[in-house]
């Protein structure tokens, strides 16, 4: 029963993670961006719910109205500073983006005050729901789980079956090509960071009522979301999937029986200190060790 | 690289700096301000750190976004030999140095293979891993971090609760590092560190072993800032994760771009701008980072070379 509990945590978690990282193996691989601004455009989404849920008095509405916020800001940012990152080499990259993630961080400080928020779930979702003999769940998190599937199933059918996705998927694989084919490519461009950002916006919203909304709640899932890209190879959607739930299920059972699987072989002393930092380092090892067999990640986009 | 000794722009400037830097102590004196030494110290030492960057993201070409994991394993070894009762500097300095160059020697060995973004992500993938241990480290403080009550001892020699024999100290070891650094890169060793950054494939096809030149280079770096790591644990008297988390380092690439990679004094005029201006926006407006983060982006942007490309584009024209 535990196992299953844990189980469906990971997942909740991998999808979430999943969401945070299709926008950014795209703009990383289709404008090679290393954006580090990609966790605060995960904040923006999670204070945008939270305000705009409040005015409107509806969770639902206000999730709706923060993705269409996310998506103007990513929007607004790419075509203001973003796209002139373009280009350049990774070092500027990490410099500018960086820079915009203190801005945001203050930003949002300005605009929202220091003390984090609150995003209240309607009623309904705060129940547990049954979901096998004498196991429950809590409702909310299966929410996650299925708008987050809806949304990757979404996101495929974009991907795969629509012009624009075709678009993105040859801009991962080949941009100079499909820029010499007469694409209009800064507008692709604008596009794909303003779908990272909503998505990215999403999934900050999503975990808002599991975690408080405050300021730099972007910064270590981010770091995580990188792992996730680098291991399903960057560019690449499938892989995003598969390693986000990977990582996602990992870390998660990681921290819960980790623990117990150690204080069958260590003093509970030694445990107690060694669990914690150990299910931490659980997906960085994994990183590790797929880049050390496979350099280019899971799936890498076809091309690079 | 070929500085003659003339009066370049970029010759003033590295001078002056460094004049201000000597005359810091007497300031503070004469104004009776003791703050001034506080951040200045910090200046320095981060300077050092930088300057480590430097030599292996300027000169190397390695752009390692794991390096403020240095200055924690430093820092760490100074105060866990503090708790553990060993107060002297002669133990715990050498031991700052070897920790960090062996954990650079591991990530080297692990990460030196890959290339572009990848070395980035790994090299970040493993300063988290050391970020975790010492969260989990519960006898040196945790997650909360660790005080140290009493600075590294030079058996009498050298007094460190002494502001200024401190910051003269960090003054020295910083010239010495950048001298260090300048003799590396000009080399012969370092000649082929530089080849390597321009094009590998080639280094290897004259038949230079790259990859353990680049590992060596790797450790030398690692150990420098484990040095400014013991130095940064005595200045502030206290250790904790926070000192390694990824904005740090992401600090640390920051002052190295933003002074002028592979500028020798690149990293000191990086650290002192950032540092400077962190401090002047702070009393200038209760939200500093709305200027600053704007501010390095428009450097990113518009500035090829960093501050120091400013002076060194003159001295062309």
């Amino acid at each position: 029963m535990y196992l299953i509990e844990q189980l469906l945590n990971g997942v909740q978690l991998g999808m979430l993670l999943f969401l945070l990282t299709a926008g950014l193996t795209l703009i990383f691989g289709i404008m090679d961006l290393v954006n580090l601004a990609h966790g605060s455009l995960y904040m923006l989404g999670a204070y945008f719910a939270a305000t705009f849920a409040a005015w409107t008095d509806s969770f639902v509405l206000g999730a709706l109205l923060a993705v269409a916020a996310a998506f103007a800001a990513g929007v607004v940012l790419e075509v203001t500073a973003i796209r002139r990152l373009y280009g350049r080499n990774h070092l500027d990259h990490v410099l500018g983006t960086f820079g915009l993630l203190l801005f945001f961080n203050e930003l949002v400080r300005l605009v929202w005050g220091p003390a984090g928020l609150t995003l209240s779930l309607p009623s309904q979702m705060l129940a547990a729901v049954q979901i096998l003999p004498g196991l429950y769940y809590p409702a909310y998190r299966l929410v996650i789980i299925v708008v987050a599937l809806a949304v990757a199933g979404l996101l495929y059918l974009l991907v795969m079956r629509t012009r624009l996705g075709m678009l993105i998927r040859a801009g991962a694989s080949n941009r100079e090509m499909v820029g010499a084919l007469g694409v209009n490519i800064k507008l692709l461009y604008t596009l794909v960071f303003g779908l990272g950002a909503a998505l990215a916006g999403f999934a900050g919203l999503m975990q808002a009522p599991i975690l408080t909304v405050q300021i730099g709640m972007g910064e270590n899932i981010l770091i995580a979301a990188f792992v996730v890209v680098v291991i399903g190879g960057i560019g690449s959607i499938r892989g995003a999937f598969v390693a986000a739930l990977l990582v996602g299920v990992i870390d998660t059972i990681g921290r819960a029986f980790l623990p117990d699987l150690l204080n069958d072989y260590l003093s509970p002393n030694a445990a107690a200190t060694l669990a914690p930092a150990l299910s931490s380092m659980l997906i960085y090892l994994l990183m590790a060790m797929v880049l050390a067999l496979r350099p280019e990640g899971l799936f890498p986009a076809a091309g690079r | 690289m070929n500085d003659r000794r003339q009066l370049t722009p970029r010759f003033a400037v590295n001078a002056a700096l460094l004049a201000v830097l000597a005359l810091v102590p007497v300031y503070a004196a004469i104004a009776g301000n003791p703050f001034v030494m506080i951040l200045f110290t910090r200046i320095l030492i981060m300077a050092m750190a930088a300057l480590s960057l430097n030599l292996i993201m300027g000169f190397g070409g390695m752009v390692s976004f794991g390096h403020a994991a240095y200055l924690g394993i430093g820092g760490y070894a100074v105060g866990i030999l503090a708790k553990e009762g060993i107060g002297s500097g002669l133990v715990q300095w050498p031991a700052a140095i070897a920790a960090s160059a062996l954990y650079a020697l591991a990530v080297g060995v692990l990460s030196l293979r890959t290339r572009g973004v990848y070395f980035i992500m790994i090299t970040l993938a493993f300063a988290q891993m050391i970020y975790y241990v010492a969260s989990g480290l519960d006898r040196y403080g945790g997650d909360d971090g660790l005080t140290i009550y009493h600075r590294s001892t030079f058996g009498g020699v050298l007094d460190l609760n002494n502001t200024t024999v401190f910051y003269y100290l960090c003054f020295a070891l910083l010239l010495a590092s950048i001298y260090l650094v300048w003799r590396i890169v000009n080399s012969r060793f370092g000649l082929v560190i530089q080849g390597v950054r321009s094009n590998e494939r080639r280094m290897r096809a004259i038949g230079f072993p790259t990859l353990r030149y680049k590992l060596v280079c790797f450790v030398m770096a690692g150990a420098m800032c484990g040095l400014a790591g013991a130095l940064l644990a005595n200045h502030t008297n206290f250790i904790s994760p926070a000192m390694m988390h990824w904005t740090r380092s992401g600090d640390l690439i920051v002052m190295a771009v933003l002074g002028g990679m592979p500028a020798m004094f690149g990293p000191l005029i990086g650290a002192t701008t950032l540092l400077l201006l962190e401090q002047v926006l702070s009393r200038l407006t209760d939200y500093p980072d709305l200027v600053l983060g704007p501010a390095l982006l428009l450097v990113a942007i518009y500035l090829h070379g960093g501050i120091d490309g400013l002076f060194a584009g003159a001295r062309r024209g």
